[in-house]
């Protein structure tokens, strides 16, 4: 069996009508674990084989939603009895008592966790490079990262060791990767995956996405991890009467009732590939019926700054729990007192880029800083989100690149915490907003992939995802190719 | 040197049932340590807090009882310092700052002192989170090794009540204490006789002086204490030519003074911002009528109806609408027992001073309020004396025995035959022929003949009948 083309409608398909061919599935799919994982490092706790299959096979005898399909699921989100570390040294033994909603439902739909993937250390980083656990590699190129911080998530689907990936989106953490890797990498509107269990970078940011190979196989996932929950107050019902599946499935809707837009300080310092690669794919496109205009928003410069106002000082606030006491890592606390034991746990179990955000993010929130930095910062948030919900009321929905460049290699910008941040240029945008938003695999630019990106105002996930997929039909999706592994 | 007091009281919403934002219940008094927990009161990465409705009820319960101004949106944010009882290192609370709002600003309540009434103002009132229970193995955390925490406690909701500087004395903060206390029972927000059910820090200052903020007091008893302990040590510094620093001070129960403390070394920065977590609730005028509309009956109100309706003091009216189930119980018995004045006396001196001795809780409270009111129409018909009344009192109140069943099980009826006292009187003069003398000079000394009668009865002869006969007898 090869396993490169499978993705999660393929597999259920196969597993309902045959719950041998499951075990067949889970073999191969642990072999090439076995081969290709240690190039990649993209998970830091793999799940027991025997148990993992033996689950599947039941669950497809069953008759389940997901019949015992393997998810992947990031490292920051929780896992009852499975090891949650977050990337970080802090979290290195800490198992969770209960399980992230959305990892529920994967459950109870007769899904299975394949493993926890590599992120960046508390999904603060845009390569996967801070992950206490090692770098993870890009597999179409291994001196290369994957993008970040969902980068194991991403680079587990694009090598073919996982049919389809949580990661977590707080600035463009699951489009970021999927652009780097050739994968579909789908951010909802805030509040449409519940983040109970999803542990917290910045609140009002954060939310579960999903990586897969195409945008037939997300919307599958979503319809499962999707809805409103009692335990997250910020999460919401989205109002529509079809499931995200069938709804992308509706055969009357063609490329020409979209109407998209081209913003151009979204162009504006992209790599002349990329830029080249994209440019071509919207020309098909365009030709294909969609209808592209262009249009200027000068705001939008400041959705950078904005975002790690913001992002920096909920995460100061968020990680103030991590102190050695109730959970993750202890010394023992004999002779000194508790703001010593503090900041020696805090000291050895936090990494670089943490700290910074941490010191930064408390500045910000302090008295005196914090009109002049946060509220600010708030301010243009709101302005954003009129503009935009305006723009796609008039244009339709922006498409820009989703990263101004590929994948850079190992090292190249993880020491200059601005080039780092200048990564997330173009996805910070849709977090600010709230709205939803995606990366689909457009091409290749020097032998790697290039992501084009998607952003709409809050609640156009079912229009979105339509549209994605009709793109899709015309471009090819993540499954068309795959990288030169194993 | 008038002296200047403001206070911060912490009422524990100890009648709902779960914490402020988790499922967790609240009655977790007698749970064994860290057990009544979840994600969520742990601060467990990933847990998100979700707020419980029926607190922001009682907290608008609360605003309007003290014609506070609530605020259109409720508005949590994260106060953040380090500390180990605090399990998330920092509290959900609210605050007063661009971009956030208190739950009610503004309000009174006025206190009945020394025959007139004083009007104590509100600043404002605020729904937060408990934090853990630190406990130290020898009491004094000086002397201890090491530190337990108890998160039983973490997550329960409080209100948090602040007045403006308005009290001058220490026993005008206990009326005031005292009668939101009352207030809080009326309300069904909390029960203030469960143990941590509130705790106070006091602003003080003498007037020109700078002020102390006196934190951690735990008791009414306490309150004056401390209050008082303050006063006199600032005074004295005043006198002595000194001059008071601003200073934050803890009250030390046990050694009954007031202490610096050392933790607090810089000015403190708690961050506050909203909590991203929890959106702003919008609070309706329609959910503030609502929960108007549904109002129990108010303390002072019920106060002032028993003066009124059952011809009361004003003292008595005030100790038995005092507590919300002390109140229920006297209407309760008056369906029984139709002498108001009489039940009042009764509950007052003598039930209270039982449920008082076992802890003053009402839980300690078995017999059913008709079980007072049949014992009080014993009385009054002349089955049984006062004496055997107090006497039996306890049976009936702690272990809801009935009264009937008590007299005639144990004898302990009346003995108004005359037949029967006329005989006993008989005995008594032969026996103390020289009293009988005594007494026919002095009718001071017939005292000493109704003695020996009911002596011989062990209290059960009727004593107005006795006393007739005795003099009937020493005329004759
Ligand atoms: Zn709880």
């Amino acid at each position: 069996m090869r396993i490169e083309h499978i993705g999660v409608a393929e597999y259920i398909e196969n597993a309902r009508n045959d719950p041998e061919w499951v075990s067949e599935y889970y073999s191969v799919l642990f072999e090439r674990i076995g081969k290709v994982e240690p190039e990649i490092n993209s998970y830091i706790t793999l799940a027991d084989p025997e148990k993992a299959v033996k689950n599947a096979v039941e669950s497809a005898k069953r008759k389940t939603t997901l019949a015992g399909l393997p998810v992947a699921v990031k490292d920051n989100i929780s896992t009852k009895g499975m090891k949650t570390t977050c990337g970080s040294r802090i979290l290195s033994n800490y198992v969770p008592p209960y399980d992230a909603t959305a990892v529920r439902s994967i459950k109870e739909h007769g899904g299975v966790i394949l493993g926890k993937t590599n992120l960046d250390e508390f999904a603060m980083g845009s390569t996967t490079e801070t992950s206490f656990y090692g770098p993870t590699r890009n597999p179409w190129d291994l001196d290369r990262v994957p993008g970040g911080s969902s980068g194991g998530s991403a680079a587990a689907v694009a090598a073919r060791i996982a049919p389809v990936s949580l990661g977590s989106d707080t600035g463009g953490s699951v489009r970021n990767p999927a652009s780097f890797t050739g994968t579909v990498g789908f951010k909802p509107t805030y509040g449409v995956i519940s983040r109970y269990g999803l542990i917290a970078y910045a609140s009002s940011l954060d939310q579960i996405g999903i990586i897969g190979l195409s945008v037939e196989d997300i919307a599958l996932l979503l319809d499962i991890v999707s809805g409103e929950d009692p335990r997250d107050s910020t999460s919401i019902a989205y109002p529509s009467a079809k499931s995200f599946y069938s709804s992308i499935k509706d055969g009357d809707r063609y490329l020409g009732d979209f109407k998209a837009v081209l913003v151009s300080e979204m162009w504006r310092g992209v790599d002349p590939d990329v830029n080249t690669v994209l440019k071509a794919v919207i020309g098909k496109l365009e030709s294909n019926g969609l209808e592209v205009t262009e249009i200027s928003i000068p705001e939008i410069e400041y959705a950078l700054p904005t975002y790690y106002i913001i992002a920096m000082a909920e995460a100061s606030s968020n990680l103030a729990r991590y102190s050695g006491m109730l959970f993750g890592i202890s010394k023992d606390p004999s002779g000194v007192d508790w703001v010593k034991y503090y900041s020696r746990i805090r000291g050895i179990g936090f990494g670089r880029e943490v700290k910074r955000r941490i010191i930064l993010g408390s500045y910000i929130l302090s008295e005196g800083f914090f009109d002049q930095y946060y509220l600010k910062a708030l301010k243009i948030r709101r302005l954003l989100k009129q503009r935009l919900v305006k723009v796609y009321g008039d244009h339709g929905f922006i498409i820009s690149p989703t990263t101004p460049i590929t994948a850079p290699r190992l090292g190249e910008n993880i020491d200059d915490p601005l080039k780092l941040y200048a990564l997330d240029v173009e996805t910070v945008v849709a977090n600010l907003v709230g709205g939803p938003s995606i990366s689909v695999p457009a091409g290749f630019a020097g032998g790697l992939p290039v992501g084009l990106q998607i952003t709409g105002p809050p609640l156009s996930d079912l229009d979105m995802l339509a549209l994605a997929y009709r793109i899709e039909e015309i471009i090819g999706s993540g499954k068309t190719h795959a990288p030169p592994l194993g | 040197m008038r002296s200047i007091i403001g206070i911060e009281l912490h009422i524990q919403v100890n009648r709902v049932g779960s914490k402020l934002f988790c499922s967790c219940p609240t009655n977790y008094y007698s749970a064994e340590a860290n057990r009544n927990t979840c994600p969520v009161c742990l601060g467990l990465p990933g847990s998100l807090p979700v707020v419980n409705y029926s607190v922001i009820e009682k907290a608008t319960r609360l605003a309007l009882a003290l014609s506070s101004r609530i605020s259109g949106s409720l508005i949590f944010v994260r106060k953040h310092y380090f500390y180990p009882d605090l399990p998330k290192n920092y509290q959900i609370s609210q605050y007063d700052r661009a971009g956030m709002v208190p739950f009610a600003s503004g309000g009174y309540l006025d206190i009945g002192f020394g025959g007139s009434s004083k009007r104590i103002r509100i600043r404002r009132i605020n729904i937060e989170e408990d934090p853990a229970k630190i406990s130290y193995p020898e009491g004094d955390p000086l002397k201890s090794p090491y530190s337990l925490i108890d998160y039983n406690r973490s997550g329960m909701p409080l209100l948090e009540i602040v007045t403006e500087a308005d009290m001058e004395s220490s026993k005008e903060v206990r009326a005031f204490l005292e009668k939101i206390l009352t207030l809080v029972d009326y309300l069904d927000i909390c029960d203030p006789d469960l143990e941590g059910a509130f705790r106070v820090d006091a602003n003080i200052s003498i007037e020109g002086g700078e002020r102390v903020e006196v934190k951690n007091i735990g008791s009414l008893r306490d309150v004056e204490k401390a209050i008082n302990y303050e006063l006199t040590r600032q005074r004295n510094i005043i006198r002595a030519g000194g001059s008071v620093k601003r200073e934050t001070r803890h009250w030390d129960s046990a050694r009954g003074v007031t202490v610096t403390s050392r933790a607090k070394e810089y000015e403190e920065d708690y961050r506050y911002f909203p909590d991203p977590d929890l959106p702003p609730i919008e609070i309706t005028k329609e959910f503030i009528d609502n929960v108007s509309s549904n109002m129990p009956e108010l303390p002072w109100v019920r106060a002032e109806r028993f003066i009124e309706s059952y011809g009361l003091s004003r003292y008595e009216a005030n100790v038995l609408t005092s507590r919300r189930w002390l109140a229920d119980y006297f209407e309760n018995a008056l369906k029984y027992y139709g002498n108001p004045s009489k039940l009042a006396d009764l509950l007052i001196n003598d039930f209270l001073g039982i449920v008082n001795e076992h802890g003053g809780s009402p839980r300690v409270v078995k017999g059913s309020p008709d079980k007072v009111g049949k014992l009080l129409s014993f009385l009054d018909r002349g089955v049984i004396s006062i004496k055997i009344l107090k006497q039996i009192l306890p049976d009936v109140v702690l272990r809801d025995l009935d009264p009937e069943e008590i007299i005639r099980s144990r004898g302990l009826d009346v003995i108004s035959d005359r037949s029967v006292i006329e005989k006993l009187v008989d005995e008594v003069f032969r026996e103390n022929p020289k009293a009988v003398e005594d007494a026919k000079k002095n009718p001071k000394a017939i005292n000493f003949l109704i003695g020996k009668v009911m002596a011989k009865t062990r209290g059960k002869a009727h004593p107005a009948i006795v006393r007739e006969v005795v003099a009937r007898k020493l005329r004759e």
